[in-house]
């Protein structure tokens, strides 16, 4: 059964009555001008006092009785057949209980798992490894992306070419629109490996009991981790249990049983103890994920009155031994073109396999496409912020450019730019704007139970995991405000394959997902609470609200009871009630949008950039949370500075190994290098689910990186076409060097 | 002091910690990469009794004596959050595996393993220290403080609240590390500015990127009430401008 509601859609300014059909047991969405006791109001993360006291128990914190430790041997060459692993002398090592061989003939990227021990420490397994002996028969191997594409090149897979099929989509017709141009501008634009450097390195804690396996993952996706591992050990899913109570960052690397579980899993049924298995930094580096680089060569055309009229990108992109470094989602998705052709290939090298990272293909697919759009403008002579109003069609979008010109200051910036005295002889201050995009609806899957006890206490749970935005938090002040019940009387319980099924915290989706099957289940909930209470007030239960920890008459708000005294009517200890994630719905649908704007100040006599300020401007629906809300985009935008300025993963061509597997040489971010972040919030109202929200994780980082690129070229005047901008790249362009 | 964090903030105009010559060696200076030059110039003439300690095969205990170490384990007991402890270890087991892995306190966290992060920070006689660097044996004589010392969860030290009023974490791991810079700094420098506060966490790394309601915590719990100074405000000079916090929904 279903029934049809009347909502008020929209965000400010541009709100409308929108027909939405929802299933009977659904509470009405949310809708644009709602009155909330808890939502949109800044709210401290419930589980902060735990992290902030060290409190908080990661799966790297985990300890059990007589847990051993493992330790993985790494290939130290980039392409090598194994002839043979002797483990023997390690076996023998005092201390040593497991050790294993990883079933590989050959491996294909310096970094590769060969064996792995477990041992009674992590100092007795690290030394173990030394005594493993292993027949290696090095083969020739390729790290270069443009020497992988050539006649030649060592194969990355056997007789496979290194160059993967084209990905091929036309609208229109590119060269009518060329034709047809009143301005033309082409470039190559590349960027480099980005890895995602979780602080928590990947891996486990694997315990084998009464014929089942415990594993207390640091995953993204407990239940992807749950049936990876069902497969592997030929278990049935319910004799696997899947713990993540905290997660120390993942970015995307962190969504599978990854080898190092799997090992982990194996030492552990080897030697009969559980077994505590954390990556090295310098094997999360390598062997766990990174965002392929690129190289664009992007074609964008105009006509006279500043509208796109063609756009063309031919792209590359190599994540190792992996795929997905197509970056053309912004290409398809910011500005509407009549021409569009896009052609891009995966290119396979002797380097660790890719992994999602925060917006797969976006963040460098943006930083091509803008810094492209202010080389057009340039030639058109258009302000670059009116360059992109003209091609916009994101109603969204548009409020929020407006917003944020105004937040920045875009027209006094712009204006105090040409005149030189603000300028000194050897600092450059230059601005930028880039558009953002997402589209993080959630998905169906989720389920969710809402408990309410005779002791007045809530508790929601749902197997999903915190990756770090706030989960518990946003899950319980959801249920908080459908039951009418202060955030202090609501635990969410998440982190563990015992709670109802959900799916994995990636593209953005945790929130979309989860909220809705916890609001339908605290409304269920609600529903036999108000049965309780009817015959208290002498009411129907179809007449009752719940408000200001109360259920009271509708309309009458003086007959009321407190809820605190309906739980003490629960028979039994406590009852409850279930919910699920039903489909989207057809209301009000725009895709995210987005902006930002920065500024940044370049060195010409050394090259360096520093990002002054950032303004950023993005909507996620219903923000449930200001205050974690604006962390994820503070968040978002310092990434995008690291990207933009330091990050390079580094191969040496000669042996094939990674160069900077650090953290003090992989250049990362640190507070020094963080502008002044203005975050602001288009509110929209979109009846997509019942709670209406979306996801914030990506959109908050897609165009950091852009908007930084873009201001250095206004700074310096010529444009720096390669990540990371670094000190040498900066006087090169501008001819120094 | 090994790999002393505190010596990472060192300014030119700011005198450097001068760390006394029974908690000196080469180890700690090879380790300690992150040391600022200025500290290490002042150090040369002071490494000399613990170096040769090392150089004879053993350790200098905090009373300067000579004792050899290893290669098994050995039992010694540690002051940590204010009280005494033993612990059984191998000399090669750093502070922080002991902290861990024997004394079950997890908060401190291992993240790079070479004193460039700052996640496993805790406080030697106050002062910061990347426990990853430290060993276990050498913390001997120290009073240790974890973050666990700092408070608990029931009892916040006031940084840990101003970290959680402030929401200035997001997956937590480098939290325990930051806040234990920042109570460091403000133990010794009460009326830190928002430019001390950027330094005494600069060897902190956050992949959240978290800073600017770090800054604004730490800013909070110095007693700055009301947030952060003005951008304007005179104490910060263009080549520091502060991250001025970040406005909420609009």
């Amino acid at each position: 059964m279903a029934r049809r509601a009347t909502l008020k859609l929209g965000f400010a300014g541009d709100v409308h009555d929108v027909i939405v059909v929802i299933p009977d047991d659904e509470p009405i969405p949310w809708q644009w001008g709602e009155q909330f006791s808890v939502l949109g109001k800044e709210t401290p993360r419930v589980d902060g006092p735990l992290k902030a006291t060290g409190g908080a128990r990661y799966s790297y914190d985990i300890q059990l009785p007589a847990m051993l430790y493992g330790a993985i041997l790494r290939s130290p060459y980039a392409r090598a057949s194994v002839r043979n692993v002797d483990l023997s002398e390690a076996q023998r090592q005092s201390g040593v209980m497991a050790a294993l061989r990883v079933e590989d003939d050959e491996v294909r990227f310096a970094g590769q798992e060969v064996a792995a021990v477990a041992a009674v420490s992590p100092e007795v397994a690290t030394e173990a490894l030394r005594h493993i002996k292993v027949d290696y028969a090095p083969l020739p191997f390729v790290v270069d992306m443009d020497k992988a594409m050539a006649a030649g090149a060592p194969k990355v897979f056997g007789r496979r070419s290194n160059v993967g099929e084209p990905h091929v989509s036309v609208v229109g017709d590119v060269a009518r629109g060329l034709s047809e141009a009143g301005a033309v501008h082409e470039a190559l634009y590349t960027s480099p490996v980005q890895t995602h450097v979780s602080l928590e390195t990947h891996g486990a804690v694997a315990s084998w009991t009464d014929g089942g396996l415990t594993v207390w993952c640091s995953t993204q996706g407990v239940f992807t981790v749950r049936d990876d591992l069902a497969v592997l050990f030929d278990l049935p899913p319910d004799k696997v249990r899947v713990i993540t109570e905290y997660l120390g960052g993942g970015f995307g690397s962190k969504f599978g049983a990854g080898a190092e579980v799997v090992i982990a899993a194996r030492l552990a049924r080897m030697a009969g103890a559980p077994v505590k298995l954390m990556l090295p930094r310098a094997a999360e580096h390598v062997a766990t994920g990174n965002r392929p680089s690129s190289s664009q060569q992007v074609k964008l055309a105009a006509n006279g009155n500043g509208k796109l009229i063609a756009i063309e990108l031919v792209a590359h992109g190599s994540g190792g031994i992996g795929g997905g470094a197509g970056t053309s989602g912004p290409y398809r998705s910011i500005y509407p073109c009549a021409n569009l052709r896009i052609e891009e290939r995966d290119v396979y090298i002797n380097a660790g396999p890719s992994s999602p990272m925060r917006a797969p293909g976006w963040p460098q697919g943006l930083f091509a496409l803008e810094l492209a759009m202010d080389e057009l403008a340039r030639k058109l002579k258009l302000d670059r912020l009116e360059f992109r109003r003209r091609n916009n069609n994101h109603p969204v979008r548009a409020a929020e450019f407006e917003l944020g010109a105004r937040r920045f200051g875009w027209a006094e910036k712009s204006a105090a730019a040409k005149s030189s005295a603000n300028q000194s002889a050897y600092l450059r201050r230059g601005i930028a704007v880039a558009a953002g995009a997402w589209h993080s609806l959630g998905s169906s899957g989720p389920e969710a139970i809402a408990v309410a006890r005779r002791d007045g206490r809530f508790e929601v749970r749902v197997g999903t995991q915190d990756i770090g935005t706030g989960t518990r938090t946003v899950l319980a002040m959801v249920a908080a405000e459908e039951l009418g019940v202060p955030l202090s009387a609501v635990t969410a319980q998440i982190g563990d394959t015992r709670f109802p099924f959900s799916v994995p915290s990636g593209g953005s989706s945790t929130s979309p997902s989860d909220s809705p099957a916890i609001r339908q289940a605290a409304a269920h909930l609600k529903q036999k609470l108000f049965r309780i209470a009817a015959p208290m007030l002498g009411a129907e239960p179809g007449d009752l609200e719940a408000r200001d920890a109360t259920i009271r008459v509708r309309f009458e708000p003086a007959r009321k009871v407190a809820i605190s005294e309906v739980c003490r009517r629960i028979p039994g200890d406590s009852i409850s009630a279930e919910g699920e994630r039903v489909p989207n719905y057809e209301g009000f649908r725009y895709d995210q949008a987005g902006c930002q704007f920065a500024e940044v100040e370049v060195d010409i006599e050394t090259g360096v950039v520093r990002v002054l300020k950032v303004v950023a401007v993005h909507d996620a629906g219903l923000i449930i949370d200001p205050l974690t809300a604006r962390s994820q985009v503070n968040g978002g935008v310092i990434m995008g500075v690291g990207f933009a300025l330091f990050e390079d993963r580094r191969l040496d061509p000669q042996t094939g190994l990674m160069l900077n597997p650090t953290m003090d040489d992989y250049k990362l971010p640190g507070p020094l290098d963080t502008p002044d972040i203005d975050v602001t919030f288009v509110e929209v109202a979109n009846g997509v689910t019942n709670t209406g929200v979306l996801g914030l994780g990506e959109a908050a980082h897609v165009c950091s990186t852009a908007a930084i690129g873009c201001a250095v070229y206004d700074a310096i005047g010529v444009p720096v076409r390669d990540l990371p901008i670094t000190p040498d790249r900066v006087l090169a362009a501008l001819g120094k060097v | 002091m090994e790999s002393d964090k505190s010596d990472k903030s060192s300014k030119p105009g700011k005198p450097a910690r001068q760390p006394t010559p029974a908690t000196l060696s080469r180890r700690a200076f090879i380790k300690g990469a992150g040391a600022a030059a200025a500290a290490v110039a002042s150090l040369g003439a002071a490494v000399a009794p613990a170096d040769a300690a090392e150089a004879a095969g053993g350790v200098a205990n905090s009373d300067g004596v000579i004792e050899r170490l290893g290669p098994g384990a050995h039992t010694f007991e540690l002051n940590l959050n204010g009280k005494k402890v033993q612990v059984t270890a191998e000399p090669r087991v750093t502070l922080l595996s002991a902290l861990r892995d024997q004394l079950g306190l997890t908060g401190a966290k291992l993240v790079c393993d070479r004193g460039a992060c700052g996640a496993c920070t805790v406080h030697l006689d106050g002062r910061p220290v990347t426990s990853c660097m430290v060993l276990a044996s050498r913390a001997r004589g120290h009073e240790i403080t974890t973050i666990e010392g700092l408070g608990t969860a029931d009892r916040m030290h006031r940084v840990q609240s101003a970290f959680v009023a402030n929401d200035a974490l997001q997956c937590g791991f480098c939290t325990p590390g930051i806040v234990m810079s920042i109570a460091a700094e403000l133990e010794r420098n009460p009326g830190a500015s928002l430019d001390d506060i950027k330094h005494s966490v600069a060897g902190n790394i956050c992949r959240c990127g978290t800073y600017p309601h770090v800054f604004k915590a730490a800013l909070e719990a110095a007693g700055f009430r009301g947030g952060a100074p003005s951008v304007n405000s005179p104490r910060n000079t263009p080549r520091n401008r502060p991250g001025k916090p970040s406005k909420g929904a609009a």
